[in-house]
């Protein structure tokens, strides 16, 4: 059998194939064409490095794709219909050339056993993944689900593939040109079903099925760059081209931008390619929503929301033929409003859900920038700003009192300007500041002191790190700290050859690790030999070279909440979980524990904004609630001055004041060596 | 309109002041300085009106300890032109200040365009000789609405609203070229982005116009300045929130409150 | 004798404001002490038959003409320097208000004569006139010693007290006649302050609230608070800006000057021209997060706190006393 020996309406079939094959592939190519087109007149973005890596990546993540599985009921069938898809392109375009070309000595794939059995055998796999996919977006849909007609036709389409394969084997059974064997398994199972079809009938069938099925590809080809399938094309090369396995989560700076990078994006062309590639790269499977604390607390913002809506306006707006004009919609305002962008608090949960590796944020960050060289900022925001422009902290204070708190502390503590030290301690504004805070900054000397180690301060010389400046787009602001800091870290000596640093905050240590350029010469902290921890780090290492004498065990349940600059941005999970175990602590682990902790809000400036009427559950709110819910958990522990505020906070406001208390490792750490 | 625009620098009060040794003047080791808040809003209202109406803003402030970064940012924030006058005027006050922005704004021999508008904070924390805003219409011979919290052109002039007292307002109206004593724009002061700023300090230039200063800088001196005696300090109330929350209903019911 | 002390009487709307009365008394006892005479002056028709209620003065003069009504600071200047020649005034005392603000200025300018501005104080010191002004939000004090008594003073609000400078006494009065530049400054109609509900002057218990209060949100718990207590909420200028609360319930310089029994000041700094409208209380609590703010000056008790953390514990309490 041949399918294309047939004739139609007097055009031989191959005739009909080289007219549908020409029309799609051209409408596919045309589509394709104007798509890439669009990426093109976005900035420049230099993704082409460490293509070795860039190419491991991609393997893992695109044929393996672990990810998907991060949510058990759907990461098997997507597997599963993904290789399906492989096999039945590679089958499609076999049969293509071979239909095209008749005179090809080439059987059809169908006509190898082997290749007919895999094709038979993914076609039932593919149909119950499809019936999983269906009954989960029927009848137990997660929440964020874009829940289109797109998506259910494509999952028609493909099922009616997989069906025109197993119906074509059983007709080709029946009509006699394929025999019944274990090579094809359910066609032989399914062609009993037309034993009343006589020989000729079910040829003609089978050669329907065979045209069905490549009438169906040819059309699903036309179909998905208008699609949410779009992703399928666009997603391998958004993983290739992604950047986390090439450069740090917490660095903001965009490899090979220009300097006009940080005034922002007003309008679709000031994005760049990649943030672009974002758009059709989005499978609208929701992860990133489910995962935003914002979304969750009942703010506007929806990642996923953000990604779509650019994909949409610069199909609408970039495809026209004259662009531009009073009509334009507004990328910010229009399109997406300042109320999604401010609502961000740059935790990163939505891009360590991402399956198809978009990067949420750093778009954010973006289009936040704008907004902050248009001077369209809140007013507690503005205020913050000028305070850390003209004093270097958030708290509106002079800088001479930034370590007034050592004046009570009981220390004398040396000032790394003028002496020689070990280690630089980097206290940032919220430990030095904050009144709520100050006390735990005062045990965390006192164990370092008594730990032996040989630590300064910058004094006055300390400036906000910019860690939350960077993220709220004052990118300008943000230099101006970063250099005044490195002219700090200038004057100090570090004593054996190692300079290390040591931070309060994750914020800190995020920027100051992966976004600081030392020596002038534009080299990464690594790359200058300039060793940047966070205290819990520190109190690890110092525990396990037995400095620290702890005299007593605390004994109680306690529960740890992985900041996210520490956690996600980082990977420093286990250090702070030693350091609780050697304290002796029963750690009891939350639901959402490690890269799925749940930020406390304050992140991305949002603990300098005023909260927006009307939100259903703050995100320290839920936290605690979470915690609360463990089985006698008396002790929530975190390691960061931000979560204490945020977390002390929610306790009150949630009532459960009493029945838990937050406390940071630092107490923890100095209550067992009293 | 030509709009110009009067700056003057204060003590920044978030820093200790501390007195001199000779008791007569602040202790300058840490003393910083600002931007005089009312003068703000005067930039403010000025960028509003060129943006509303059209026109040009001149900034203008007298050389002092940090007068870049306020001359700056007006730039960047869409200011037209950035004078600073210059010459030895260290610590000078009110009615001197006054006489150099008059001379500034109207040069011996020349008149002011009709649609002159200048703006000023309507005080500031150092005016010990009192504001500025009127001394200067009174060189220029100007009229001098202050307290204004709106600014309208309005046929030849402009209509201005002013603040009595205890919420009442007052709406004036003003022929120009005139001088307005600022207490608040209609909009509160735009945010710059140090990015622009750093763009600006590169691509403009802030003008300077050396300046003979008057005879006397001050014209009275100051016996003696000190710091308050913290007299009459509240009583402070101690402990756990629970505990003082008692503490003050007691204190209510005690003086039959509740 | 000395050079005659001249009191610029202030009203608003055909009511005498309280400063004039502040003035009246500080200038009585000054002018006691120097042995000079006391003078009242009151510009404009709608001024003039409000003499008979400044009885400390040795005696009141009107210039009862109506372009001195509501005229802008040269004119009103103009008209008292020459009265101040016709009566040989070598001291003038002003309010230091957004009503007579730069009337000083001005006439220093004409007269030659200092000026000095945000006066608390005035004392005599072996004959010679010392006046103390505060600086920089109030944190330092200055001394200026006036040269022959002859100055002008801008008194602030509240430095010195009302009820001193009232009498029962009828003062005689003066006609006098002064020059009036036309003014180019013409007034054209009151703005009334929006109706509140509430008027926060007769209010005895009010809840204030400073830009301590962080968000709009918070504002109603201190309305709950304010009800339970049976007052009213009342607001510093930062929360007004931010229009969380009407204009009506602005205290301060250029809102309202209340007197309640009882001032709970939540997260209010106590800025000077915040203090200005509220010092007269009876009795001030505040809570604040700065150990160093104003406000602790003068508030009779102080809790150096988070206002949020005690609104819910002050209202549970105030409510479970009331019963």
């Amino acid at each position: 059998m041949d399918p294309v020996k047939i004739s139609v309406l007097g055009l031989p079939g191959v005739g009909w194939l080289w007219l549908l094959a020409f029309l799609a592939f051209g409408i596919f190519g045309w589509r394709v064409y104007q798509l890439v087109g669009l990426l093109r007149r976005g900035r420049y973005e230099d993704r082409f490095d460490q293509i070795g890596r860039r190419v491991r990546h991609f393997l893992e993540h695109v044929l393996l794709q672990p990810r998907l599985f991060n949510e058990r009921s759907i990461g098997l069938p997507h597997f599963l219909i993904f290789w399906g898809f492989v096999l039945y392109a590679a089958c499609f375009n076999w049969a293509l050339v071979r239909g095209l070309f008749p005179m090809l000595p080439v059987p059809y794939p169908d006509e190898v056993k082997v290749v007919a059995l895999f094709l038979e055998i993914f076609s039932v796999l593919v149909l119950i993944s499809l019936g999983v996919a269906v009954a989960r977006r029927v009848f137990f849909a997660p929440p964020h689900l874009h829940l289109s007609w797109d998506a259910n036709f494509i999952l028609a389409l493909i099922g009616l593939l997989m069906l025109s394969t197993l119906f074509g084997s059983a007709f080709r059974i029946q009509s006699g040109d394929a025999q019944a064997s274990a090579w094809a398994p359910f066609g032989s199972m399914l062609a009993p079903a037309f034993s009343g079809v006589s020989g000729k009938v079910a040829r003609g069938w089978a050669e329907a099925m065979w045209w069905l099925h490549m009438a169906t590809v040819l059309f699903f080809l036309v179909y998905l760059p208008y699609s949410k399938h779009l992703h399928l094309l666009a997603s391998p090369f958004n993983t290739f081209f992604s950047n986390a396995p090439i450069r740090p989560l917490g660095d903001l700076t965009i490899p090979g931008g220009k300097d006009d990078v940080a005034a922002g994006a007003s309008r679709w062309e000031e994005l760049t390619w990649k943030q672009l590639l974002s758009g059709f790269s989005c499978a609208e499977c929701g992860r990133c929503d489910r995962a935003c604390p914002a979304a969750s607390a009942g703010y506007p913002l929806l990642p996923q929301q953000i990604v779509q809506k650019i994909k949409d306006h610069i199909v609408h707006v970039g495809l026209k033929q004259s662009p531009g004009g009073n009509g334009t919609p507004k990328l910010i305002g229009d399109v997406i409003t300042e109320g999604e962008l401010w609502a961000c608090t740059t935790c990163l949960a939505c891009m360590d859900r991402c399956a198809v590796w978009n990067e949420q944020v750093p778009l954010i960050v973006m289009l936040r920038r704008h907004l902050v060289s248009q001077g369209q900022v809140d007013r507690t925001v503005q205020d913050m700003l000028a305070s850390l422009n003209r004093y270097g902290n958030s708290f509106g204070k002079s800088d001479r009192m930034r370590a007034k708190w050592v004046q009570t502390s009981g220390l004398k503590i040396k000032d790394a300007r003028k002496e020689p030290v070990e280690c630089l301690w980097f206290v940032g504004d919220y430990a030095a500041y904050d009144p709520r805070c100050e006390d735990i900054t005062k045990k965390m000397a006192m164990v370092f002191a008594q730990a032996g180690l040989d630590f300064g301060l910058l004094y006055e010389a300390e400036r906000n790190s910019g860690n939350d400046v960077r993220r709220v787009g004052e990118e300008g602001l943000f230099e101006m700290l970063r250099d005044k800091n490195l002219d700090a870290f200038g004057k100090v000596q570090w004593k054996n050859g190692q300079k290390l640093i040591v931070t309060t905050d994750p914020h800190s240590y995020n920027t100051l690790k992966n976004e600081y350029k030392f020596e002038g010469d534009g080299l990464s902290a690594a790359q200058a030999g300039v060793v940047v921890k966070h205290y819990t780090e520190l109190l690890d290492e110092l525990i396990q070279a037995g400095r620290l004498p702890l005299k007593k065990k605390l004994t109680g349940r306690v529960t740890y909440h992985d900041p996210c600059y520490l956690g996600r941005y980082n990977d420093v999970y286990d250090p702070p979980r030693r350091v609780l175990a050697a304290l002796g602590a029963q750690l009891v682990e939350m639901p959402r524990t490690r890269h799925l902790s749940f930020c406390c809000g304050a992140g991305g400036g949002r603990i300098w904004m005023e909260d927006t009427p009307g939100i259903k559950e703050r995100p320290s709110e839920s936290r605690i609630r979470e915690a609360v819910a463990l089985d006698d958990v008396p002790t929530f522990v975190v390691a960061c001055p931000k979560d204490i505020t945020m977390f002390r906070d929610a306790v009150k406001t949630t009532g459960n004041e009493g029945k838990i208390v937050v406390k940071d490792i630092a107490e923890l750490v100095a209550e067992a060596m009293e | 309109m030509n709009l110009f625009v009067c700056l003057k620098l204060v003590p920044d009060t978030v820093e200790e002041l501390t007195v001199a040794g000779d008791d007569k003047s602040l202790d300058s080791e840490f003393l910083r300085f600002k931007l005089n808040d009312p003068d703000e809003h005067a930039l403010e209202q000025a960028l509003l009106l060129k943006e509303r109406h059209g026109g040009k803003v001149t900034v203008a402030a007298l050389d002092a300890p940090e007068v870049d970064d306020a001359l700056y940012p007006a730039l960047a924030k869409g200011a037209d032109r950035a004078v600073k006058l210059v010459g030895d005027l260290a610590n000078a006050q009110g009615f001197a200040t006054a006489k150099l922005f008059a001379a500034f704004v109207r040069p011996e021999g020349q008149s002011l365009p009709a649609d002159t508008l200048i703006l000023l904070g309507g005080q500031a924390i150092d005016d010990l000789e009192g504001e500025i805003g009127p001394y200067l219409a009174e060189w220029l011979g100007l009229p001098y609405a202050c307290v204004v919290t709106s600014v309208k052109p309005e046929g030849n002039g402009v209509t201005v609203t002013k603040e009595f007292a205890g919420g009442l307002r007052g709406e004036f109206s003003l022929p120009l070229p005139a001088v307005l004593g600022i207490q608040s724009a209609e909009k509160p002061p735009r945010y710059v982005a140090v990015a622009k700023i750093r763009a600006v300090m590169k691509s403009a230039k802030i003008e300077t116009v050396a300046v003979t200063p008057p005879d006397s800088l001050a014209r009275f001196p100051v016996a003696r300045m000190y710091k308050p005696e913290v007299a009459g300090r509240a009583q402070m109330l101690e402990g756990a929130p629970a505990d003082v929350t008692e503490k003050v209903v007691e204190l209510l019911a005690k003086n039959s409150l509740i | 004798m000395a050079n005659a002390i001249l009191i610029l009487a202030e009203q608003l709307r055909g009511q005498l404001s309280d400063i004039t009365f502040e003035m009246l008394g500080a200038g009585r006892k000054l002018a006691d002490a120097l042995e000079a005479p006391l003078y009242a002056a009151l510009l404009g028709s709608e001024a003039a038959p409000l003499a008979s209620n400044l009885g400390l003065a040795d005696k009141v003069f009107v210039a009862d003409n109506p372009q001195l009504n509501l005229a802008p600071a040269h004119t009103v200047a103009g008209a008292v320097k020459s009265l101040m020649e016709q009566t040989q005034a070598g001291l003038v005392l002003i309010g230091g208000t957004n009503v007579s603000m730069g009337i000083g200025t001005v006439l220093s300018a004409r007269t030659n004569l200092p000026f000095v501005n945000y006066c608390r104080s005035i004392r005599v010191d072996n004959g010679a006139v010392v006046l103390t002004s505060q600086l920089f939000g109030g944190k330092i004090l200055a001394d200026v010693r006036l040269r022959e008594g002859k100055g002008l003073v801008s008194v602030s609000p509240g430095a010195f007290r009302a009820d001193a400078g009232r009498s029962d006494k009828t003062p005689p009065v003066e006609k006098v006649d002064v020059p009036v530049e036309a003014s180019k400054v013409s007034f054209k109609k009151y703005i009334e302050p929006e109706t509140g509900d509430v008027d926060i002057t007769k209010q005895n218990i009010l809840v204030a609230v400073g830009r301590g209060i962080q968000t709009q949100d918070n504002v109603q718990l201190a309305e709950e608070l304010a009800q339970v207590l049976g007052g009213a909420v009342c607001a510093s200028r930062p929360v007004i800006d931010q229009g969380w609360l009407p204009l009506s319930c602005q205290v301060g310089k250029s809102g309202m000057t209340v007197k309640p029994r009882f001032y709970l000041a939540l997260g209010v700094s106590g800025a000077p021209e915040h203090w200005e409208g509220m010092q007269g209380s009876q009795l001030i609590i505040a809570i604040n997060t700065d150990p160093k703010a104003p406000i602790f000056d003068g508030a009779h008790y102080g809790v150096c706190g988070d206002a949020l953390e005690y609104l819910p514990l002050l209202i549970e309490k105030v409510k479970a006393r009331k019963g």
